[in-house]
């Protein structure tokens, strides 16, 4: 949610809607599969509230986000402050995160300061805000969205 | 890349492993990847067990069944995945809504008679003097604008397809006397292929359906009761000229299909298993065809414009874009 954010409000809008596509493009399923395939020893998909899920903890300190490219990095960094954020507020305090990306071997470090957690109480409002429209944003016409499993949905 | 496959012979179908086996009676077997399958149309008598079920509904896969006589019988259509309350209720609001339920079934019969008067003109061009015909079709068009009512509306798409079907004598070169639409039994050879050839439109409509939040059972055209998916129903009256009954009049001139694939039984005709296979091979390719979308820039195959259709629907019930129904481009 909080990715869809940064990349489409218009898919965070149709998301939160209840529309919801079926992965039928290849990237999707190639990025199931790092997941998959990836730091099989963790303990994986850890579910919280119904709310966050991430993708795998070690030492109860770090949270590790798996991704299968760079491309969106912005996005994912604030995706995995929010799940630090998240956790704060429920008490689990110190933690960190990284982001792996297995394919390219690399991986990002994030934590979380003061004026992020402005930053996101400010985007939760927007999100908010966004989903409870009765009209959905507009389509973003960018060059993602052909590769975006809602394409067809919004272009058509 | 998925597939649709069609069991024609007896047999037994069944899990193994990530798999699906298909077994014949002759004691041949083949493996079917299960992230193959995009459906699978029971034509022969199968045995299938709950095991099977439950595998192919987490892989969101329906079955479709058919009669010995080639008649639809059904479909196992798994529990549904892609659900949304919110979109239901405006379904249903769409559907309760007098006005709002006429503006769509409108639109689907505009689709569907502009897909019929391209057939015809497609084989005008063809030597066939369909221009008569053509004529009808078109007055009969513009009162569908006029209508505003359901009965009223089904109507006119009862006159336009009678007038349709009176063309087809015209545009089949075999010679099968073809008066007009009989069901419960088809009584020659067109009406039998009609039967058979719309229960598959109906399928693949059903089968697109289901990837969508789209609830099947709930219809703007047809009354949404009729122990059927009626949506299916809806949305396939688009399709059929294009899918089906284009199919139908090529099948026949090719003489690919004649009075030897029938078997005369008790007073109706049924399609013989090698005619029915020409059919579904003839079909599948059919929906495999690719176009050029204008709009999405992009190739997509017939049968994907089914899923666009629902698309659009969606968007129409939402609220974001008026419904234009298809209409052949090309």
């Amino acid at each position: 949610m909080f990715y869809y954010y940064f990349i489409c409000k218009r898919k965070l809008w149709y998301f939160r809607n209840e529309i919801q596509m079926e992965s039928n493009s290849e990237a999707v399923e190639i990025g199931k599969l790092i997941d998959e395939k990836s730091y099989k020893r963790d303990r994986k998909h850890i579910m919280i509230n119904e709310t966050i899920n991430i993708d795998f903890m070690r030492n109860r300190k770090v949270i590790h986000e798996i991704k299968k490219s760079d491309s969106m990095e912005e996005a994912s960094i604030w995706q995995v402050k929010y799940y630090i954020y998240y956790l704060k507020k429920h008490g689990v305090e110190d933690i960190k995160a990284i982001l792996d990306y297995p394919k390219l071997k690399k991986r990002v470090d994030v934590e979380l300061n003061k004026d992020d957690e402005e930053e996101i109480e400010k985007i939760l409002l927007e999100i908010e805000k966004i989903v409870r429209d009765q009209k959905m944003p507009s389509i973003i016409d960018s060059k993602i969205c052909k590769k975006c499993s809602y394409y067809e949905l919004c272009y058509i | 890349m998925k597939n649709t496959y069609y069991l024609l012979k007896n047999g037994e179908l069944r899990r193994k492993d990530n798999n699906l086996i298909v077994k014949a009676c002759d004691g041949s077997e083949k493996v079917i990847p299960i992230e193959t399958v995009k459906e699978i149309y029971i034509m022969g008598e199968v045995n299938v067990n709950s095991k099977l079920m439950t595998f192919l509904s987490q892989n969101s896969i329906i079955l479709h069944f058919f009669n010995y006589y080639g008649f639809y019988s059904g479909s196992y259509y798994p529990k549904e995945k892609l659900v949304s309350g919110s979109l239901l209720v405006k379904q249903v609001e769409h559907y309760r809504s007098k006005e709002k339920r006429v503006e769509l079934a409108r639109e689907v019969l505009k689709s569907a008679s502009y897909n019929i008067k391209r057939n015809l003109r497609y084989y005008n061009e063809r030597g066939r003097d369909l221009e008569d015909e053509i004529k009808t079709i078109k007055n009969l068009r513009k009162h569908l604008d006029r209508q505003n009512e359901i009965n009223e509306l089904m109507g006119v798409e009862g006159n336009i397809r009678e007038g349709y079907y009176r063309a087809w004598n015209k545009i089949v070169n075999q010679d099968i006397n073809f008066e007009k639409r009989v069901k419960h039994p088809p009584d020659n050879m067109i009406n039998s292929l009609l039967s058979y050839v719309n229960s598959l439109v109906y399928t693949t409509v059903l089968s697109e359906i289901y990837h969508t939040q789209l609830n099947p059972t709930i219809s703007f055209l047809h009354e949404p009761s009729t122990k059927r998916f009626s949506l299916s129903l809806d949305i396939a009256e688009i399709f059929k000229p294009i899918l089906g009954e284009r199919m139908i009049f090529s099948l026949l001139n090719k003489n690919m299909i004649n009075e030897d694939s029938f078997e005369k039984e008790m007073n109706s005709l049924y399609l013989k298993d090698s005619a029915r296979k020409v059919i579904l091979q003839k079909y599948d390719s059919r929906l495999k065809q690719r176009i050029r979308h204008k709009v999405l820039k992009k190739n997509v195959s017939y049968r994907y414009l089914i899923r666009l259709e629902c698309y659009k629907i969606i968007k129409h019930i939402l609220g974001e874009k008026n419904y234009e129904g298809f209409k052949i481009w090309w």
